[in-house]
């Protein structure tokens, strides 16, 4: 923090700045009609970016709490927990699991998307971390930790050849993303021989059914991973250099940012995620099946970081939204189900549902609609 | 004589802000008519009312003695209202000539008829002396050529109303001649040409009639023979401007001595295609100048020095030592700043806040994992957004919501709060209202005298001949001229740019 103290201390009393000051104010006497214009139009068009910015919170967690306010009509005791031989039960913390491999990807997703990219391999990489593990565990007495250690390393390696193919050698993110979402189950494949490999292993299986302190183990990772990242991110700079980067590559490299490492990192953090997630379900099921594994479960991390408000142009990101949009799509999913439509009519009312969210947080359709609303008034009138 | 298009008490009213107040233009067909104001005068609201970009809250547009409401641009244009826009607003990744003749492609049997096409595409362009292959992408030309193609485009749809707003902003003297001769041509076709523009002696080489617009009310018409620059520049700012330049050169003496001592040394640099050959002594406390046209290598000396473009042969040396640039932070941690040309483009993160884009830089040199805390940075952004008087009312506005004037200044201040040994300006006061480039130009000064060494390129050289105790000149990439003392005078420089 030196050089930055010293810049704010120092700042006031340097001489240049201070003879900046007077020679502009000569200046600025004949230009106050400007500025007080600026400011004038100015001031309206901020007030306006501050309530989009409130707007940003409000319009995703009103999708989630209306949801679970369905699913209460539907079914009286939606809301009840229950405690039993140390566990929560109930249709919440179910939710809260099941949700738990997408949200996990949507937060690796949420900095890959800030940065102007997008990662179709997550789902892939989840195979393969997946498979890495439950081939891992067929050796006799090996340590679980080792195992673990292995499934992030795969993830995270995933992420770097994804960032290195996306900045080094300016591969489009869709295109590079694509390659490994092919080429992965490809390996997951060959890393299980064609097979679906099933392993008995109490210790690692708890990373996906296990419980502690009343929770599911998935719900704890979530949380934890939430955690981390929040801190990394926003109790350094490395939030803000991602955000910078996916405004304007080309001015964060010209103002000093290495955009290319921000880039590899971004894709790494996506990385690493998918591999916990993978191995979340490889657990969850104590098996590992390269086809299934993940399958298309990149398509719901991206949706929940869109319903989660953030541009896939890149830019803010906030992790608790597209954490809270992957809640959105697990809680509709369990409405479906609850409601006792017919399955077929399940992705057909998944994507209406979540066509209305994203309408509701187009600031553009909102006034288009309260336009409609004032026509109908006055007619009435 | 009746106007071929009249504005009659045109009012356009966003939520909370009268962009125009009763504002009235006429259009005379045959003439230029120059709309000139500060930025956020209301010209660009005006253009686009005209054009049917946006819809007028009150008021009449009659073209040719018929009352329209136009609602989209299309409509505009099929009635013969053609603009050309600041920003090139045509497809880089389509031929010249497919951009050219865009929606109004010449056809047989109902087919594109591409040969066609081609030919007329090159016919249209001879008249700006482009000779360019018309069926290759846009994006491989110049900004530069690539505005006069728009320009070519506006011409191309047979306009009886030409609306070109900064057409000249990109363009070096010599295809501003060339711009001139084809609006002239189109004057005497019965062409009314709106011309919207910041460069003053242009107005006065090209107008027949000015218009100024302040604070989106009009403030009078006039005839251009009629008005004298400074009562121009006065009824544009509503106040008188004090004479801005030459006053500096009694002080360079004063930092003579300073100067001996040299900060920065380029021997013999060369870039693979970009500059050769290249040598360069700037002082402490030196301003030092760099002219040429565009295209001349000025920007490449700039990005060269700030380790965007690499080294074939040469070596750069500052204070003593050595550098070794690869990217643009290894030139920042070495202590040299860069305020980009391409302010949209390399400057200004749009979306983040006033805050965030003065603090990036510092918060890129201190490493990620030294976070300046939200109440460190908010500090340094009060403290430069009163030093350099940016007009915004906190510091938590999205940059892209301020003027061009107070983006340029919140970059300076972003260069400013590394305290950097070498700032370098490419262009610092390109596309910025009056009032902003005066302030500009005289933060520019006090700097100087502050002891900070700047290089600084320009278009205009009465500017970098007001601050600069030494100009280098430069042509086809390479230096040509070293002009200080009683030899820097504009019209030297300028006949160093021209002669070599």
């Amino acid at each position: 923090m030196n050089t930055s103290e010293h810049v704010l201390s120092n700042g006031p009393e340097k001489p240049d700045v201070n003879s900046i000051n007077q020679s502009a104010e000569d200046v600025v006497k004949t230009t106050t009609a400007t500025e007080s214009k600026l400011s004038i139009d100015g001031s309206s068009r901020y007030q306006a970016g501050t309530n989009s910015n409130i707007g940003r919170y409000l319009w995703p967690c009103c999708a989630l709490v209306l949801l679970l306010v369905v699913n209460l009509f539907l079914d009286a005791s939606f809301f009840s927990i229950t405690y039993q031989d140390g566990r929560l039960y109930g249709s919440l913390i179910d939710i809260l699991n099941r949700s738990a491999p997408v949200a996990l990807l949507a937060i690796g997703m949420s900095l890959v998307i800030a940065t102007g990219g997008i990662d179709l391999s997550v789902g892939a990489v989840m195979a393969i971390a997946g498979a890495a593990c439950a081939n891992l565990l067929l050796i006799p007495d090996i340590s679980v930790a080792t195992v673990i250690m292995v499934g992030l390393a795969v993830g995270i390696l995933a992420g770097v050849i994804n960032g290195s193919l996306v900045s080094y050698l300016g591969i489009q993110p869709i295109v590079a993303t694509l390659l490994l979402m092919v080429a992965g189950r490809g390996v997951a494949q060959l890393i299980n021989q064609g097979q679906i490999v099933t392993f008995q292993n109490d210790a690692f299986s708890f990373i996906g059914v296990g419980n502690w302190l009343g929770l599911p183990m998935p719900v704890w990772l979530v949380l934890s991973t939430l955690a981390v990242c929040q801190l990394l991110l926003r109790r350094t700079a490395l939030g803000l250099f991602i955000e910078s980067v996916g405004c304007n590559a080309s001015a964060s490299r010209y103002l000093g940012i290495n955009d290319k490492s921000i880039k590899v990192f971004a894709y790494s953090v996506a990385g690493l995620c998918a591999g916990l997630a993978g191995m979340i379900t490889t657990a969850d099921i104590q098996g590992a099946d390269a086809n299934n594994a993940g399958l298309w479960l990149e398509l719901d991390a991206i949706l929940a970081v869109v319903i989660g408000g953030a541009s896939l142009v890149g830019g803010r990101f906030s992790l608790l939204l597209s954490v809270i949009g992957a809640l959105v799509i697990q809680t509709l999913a369990t409405t479906i189900i609850i409601s006792g439509l017919p399955a077929k009519f399940n992705l057909l009312i998944k994507a209406l549902v979540i066509l209305i969210v994203l309408l509701l947080q187009s600031e553009k359709f909102r006034n288009q609609c309260k336009q409609l609303v004032s026509i109908n008034k006055k007619r009435e009138v | 004589m009746t106007a071929v298009l009249e504005l009659k008490n045109i009012s356009k009213i966003y939520p909370g802000v009268k962009a125009l107040e009763d504002v009235g233009l006429q259009l005379f067909s045959g003439e230029v008519h120059a709309l000139l104001g500060e930025n956020g005068a209301g010209k660009s609201t005006l253009v686009k009312v005209m054009t049917g970009a946006e819809i007028k809250s009150k008021g009449d547009i009659i073209f040719q003695k018929k009352t329209y409401n136009f609602s989209t641009p299309i409509e505009a244009q099929q009635v013969g209202i053609s603009t050309v826009y600041q920003e090139v607003n045509l497809l880089p990744n389509l031929s010249v000539a497919q951009n050219l003749f865009l929606g109004h492609e010449p056809k047989r049997f109902g087919f594109i008829d591409h040969s066609l096409m081609v030919k007329k595409a090159k016919q249209l362009l001879t008249r700006f002396n482009l000779d360019i292959d018309v069926t290759v992408d846009l994006s491989s030309y110049s900004v530069a050529v690539q505005q006069l193609i728009a320009i070519a485009r506006g011409i191309a749809m047979s306009a009886q109303v030409l609306i070109l707003d900064e057409p000249t902003a990109s363009l070096d003297a010599d295809e501003v001649k060339v711009l001139f001769k084809v609006m002239n041509q189109l004057k005497s076709e019965g062409v009314a040409i709106v011309f919207i523009t910041h460069f003053l002696d242009q107005v006065y080489q090209i107008s027949d009639r000015i218009t100024v617009l302040r604070n989106g009310k009009k403030v009078g018409e006039y005839i251009t023979d009629k008005l004298p620059q400074p009562k121009l520049v006065e009824a544009m700012l509503g106040k008188e401007l004090k004479e801005l330049t030459g006053s500096h050169r009694a002080e360079s003496s004063m930092t003579q001595k300073r100067e001996n001592e040299k900060l920065l040394r380029m021997e013999n640099v060369s870039s693979k295609g970009s500059i050769q050959q290249f040598d360069l002594d700037v002082s402490k406390g030196q301003a030092v100048g760099l002219a040429g046209l565009l295209g001349s290598g000025r920007t490449e000396v700039c990005k060269a020095l700030f380790g965007i473009d690499r080294l074939n042969e040469g070596r750069i040396t500052l204070a003593g030592l050595k550098l070794r640039l690869s990217q643009p932070s290894d030139a920042i941690h070495a202590g040299i700043a860069l305020c980009p040309e391409d302010r949209k483009t390399d400057g200004i993160i749009g979306p983040l806040s006033i805050r965030e884009n003065i603090t990036l830089a510092l918060q890129a040199r201190l490493g990620w994992w030294r976070y300046l805390s939200k109440q460190k940075s908010q500090i340094l952004a009060d403290l430069y957004i009163e030093k350099l008087l940016i007009a915004t009312p906190d510091a938590d506005k999205p940059i892209n919501q301020l003027s061009g004037g107070n983006q340029q200044k919140v970059i300076l201040a972003r260069w400013l709060a590394i305290e950097p040994s070498l700032l370098i300006l490419d262009e610092p006061t390109r596309g910025i209202d009056i009032g902003a480039h005066a302030e500009i130009l005289s933060l520019i000064n006090s700097l100087r005298k502050g002891g900070m060494s700047l290089l600084v390129t320009s278009s205009e050289l009465e500017e970098l001949v007001a601050f600069a105790s030494k100009v280098v000149v430069m042509r086809d990439r390479k230096k040509v001229k070293e002009l200080s003392g009683h030899e820097l005078t504009s019209q030297h420089v300028m006949t160093a740019i021209a002669e070599g």
